[in-house]
């Protein structure tokens, strides 16, 4: 029982009934002062061992500030996805502020929950900058300070805890909690996980899909306080590439988005293809220098040993 | 996969949770808080299904906290605790049930400490030690045999602390640290994480 039991794949997206697009975005929050947030993931979606579609896209824009990246069965997300963004439209014309990233995620778990044990199949990570308006109404061309600002202050939960319904309304009166008047808005990056079993976390470094295994084992080896952003862009393309070489379900080309305070900007769409090719011909560079310096010391030595 | 504890002394309740949060055999995340606050002096303890843990503690958050502004004192622990497992019985049977297992902890004025041990079937059951998770196997007979009902703050932590080595020397999945959390008559206490020696 035991060993069978715990390291069953249970929530495996290898399931061929459905369309998977079975990516692996993923995306982290950097420490460093500068703050930002990457999200990344590969284009393919594939059906039944087919590759469906080689060019599609798995990070969708919910609003300026806030990016998600979907795993799972591709319609579900599409549909899910534009359900977030119409919710948050209305708490915004609503309220005249954006909802933070917290708030959205706990929005889509809370509308994904009553569909538990049915066939839907949602992974998303919110990746997000929270807390814009405050900044430009408070601080107008403080850009550094507003990057340098670290956001450990608490936000006060938005969302209520609603019990079991069959249908998932959208709340449409979501009090607000304000602490003696002032709210308390966690500002800065954020990422949070959300997942059609319920489940919401928050982090620094998430990884999903079916080739998240592959894209964890490159991110924490070079993950660390302190990157800068190319470092990070760069980071996360290998562990795209490292996970589409290795996965099935994963591959062709990658997207990598890159959140900032002033809103999410797309990078180029890449193709790994080209990518492999490139990384087989520093390999074999790297061969052939070896190979010389190996043959150059040989030299050195015999013609050291006259005969 | 998870683990959660509970150990009653003669004036407070100690607790413990661990820290992972893993979707099949990747953890997702290290330092999940597994212990929800009901009240100032009411924790509730959650593990079992993704999403239902969340939810349902939650749930039951709100709800206390409902009771607190509707009436203006706040439910006792033995209530809180009957409230919860009422609810978890009434999901029992509809076609969405809860699977969570729980610890209610909590500090009464009369009746003092208390500890509640919930399980996904709606049992309910007042202990003086409990612990949920495949890592109950291991570290129950170590209750049995070191518990006493007069223990100390100190021995209390002692004990616990033999638990979670115990669970470091034997059980198959390493879990890196545990959050405790103390309740007496002065409210909730948030303690020193516990890391055992030889995890990373």
């Amino acid at each position: 029982m035991a060993l069978q039991d715990l390291c069953g794949f249970k929530d495996s997206f290898l399931n061929s009934r459905w369309n998977l697009p079975a990516s692996h975005p993923v995306e982290y929050l950097s420490e460093s002062p500068i703050q930002f947030v990457i999200a990344a993931a590969d284009t393919r979606s594939s059906c039944n061992g087919l590759v469906a579609c080689p060019a599609s896209q798995k990070i969708l824009p919910v609003h300026s500030h806030l990016v998600g990246t979907t795993s799972g069965t591709s319609a579900d997300c599409a549909l899910w996805k534009r359900i977030l963004s119409r919710e948050l439209r209305l708490y915004q014309l609503r309220h005249g502020r954006r909802l933070s990233t917290a708030g959205a995620a706990k929005l889509l778990a809370h509308m994904l929950h009553p569909f538990k044990g049915t066939e839907l199949c949602v992974a998303a990570t919110l990746c997000g900058w929270d807390g814009g308006e405050q900044e430009n109404i408070s601080k107008m061309g403080n850009e550094t300070d507003d990057l340098a600002k670290t956001s450990e202050s608490d936000s006060i939960s938005q969302a209520e805890a609603r019990g079991r319904n069959p249908c998932p309304s959208p709340a449409m009166s979501r009090q607000h909690c304000s602490a003696g008047g002032k709210q308390l808005v966690r500002s800065g990056p954020s990422l949070y996980y959300v997942c059609s079993d319920g489940t919401r976390l928050q982090g620094a470094l998430f990884s999903v899909g079916s080739g998240s295994p592959y894209a964890y084992s490159v991110l924490d080896g070079g993950v660390r306080w302190g990157l800068t952003v190319e470092e990070a862009i760069s980071l996360a393309r290998e562990a795209v590439y490292r996970a589409t070489h290795r996965d099935a379900y994963s591959g062709n080309c990658v997207d990598v988005y890159h959140i900032t305070s002033h809103g999410w900007t797309r990078r180029d769409r890449e193709e790994l293809r080209e990518e492999y090719y490139r990384e087989k011909e520093r390999e074999r560079g790297k061969v052939k220098e070896r190979r010389e310096k190996q043959e150059g010391v040989e030299d050195g030595q015999s013609s050291g040993r006259k005969k | 996969m998870e683990y959660l504890i509970g150990i009653q002394g003669q004036d407070f309740v100690l607790v413990a949770a661990d820290n992972v949060a893993a979707h099949s055999i990747v953890k997702m995340k290290q330092d999940q808080d597994k212990v929800f606050k009901l009240s100032d002096k009411i924790l509730l303890l959650c593990v079992g299904e993704a999403g239902d843990t969340v939810q349902f503690a939650e749930y039951i958050q709100k709800n206390i906290q409902l009771y607190k502004m509707r009436n203006g004192y706040e439910l006792s622990p033995t209530a809180a605790a009957n409230f919860t497992r009422k609810n978890l019985a009434d999901y029992l049977r509809s076609r969405t049930p809860y699977h969570v297992n729980l610890l209610l902890a909590g500090f009464d004025e009369t009746d003092g400490p208390g500890l509640y041990y919930m399980d996904h079937l709606s049992a309910l059951a007042k202990a003086p030690f409990a612990a949920h998770g495949h890592g109950a196997y291991l570290t129950l007979s170590i209750l049995d045999r070191y518990y006493r009902p007069d223990l100390t703050r100190d021995e209390a932590m002692d004990l616990l602390k033999k638990c979670i080595e115990e669970l470091n020397h034997r059980f198959i999945l390493n879990l890196p640290s545990f959050s405790v959390r103390l309740i007496d008559k002065d409210g909730t206490h948030d303690l020193e994480k516990l890391i055992p020696v030889g995890a990373k």
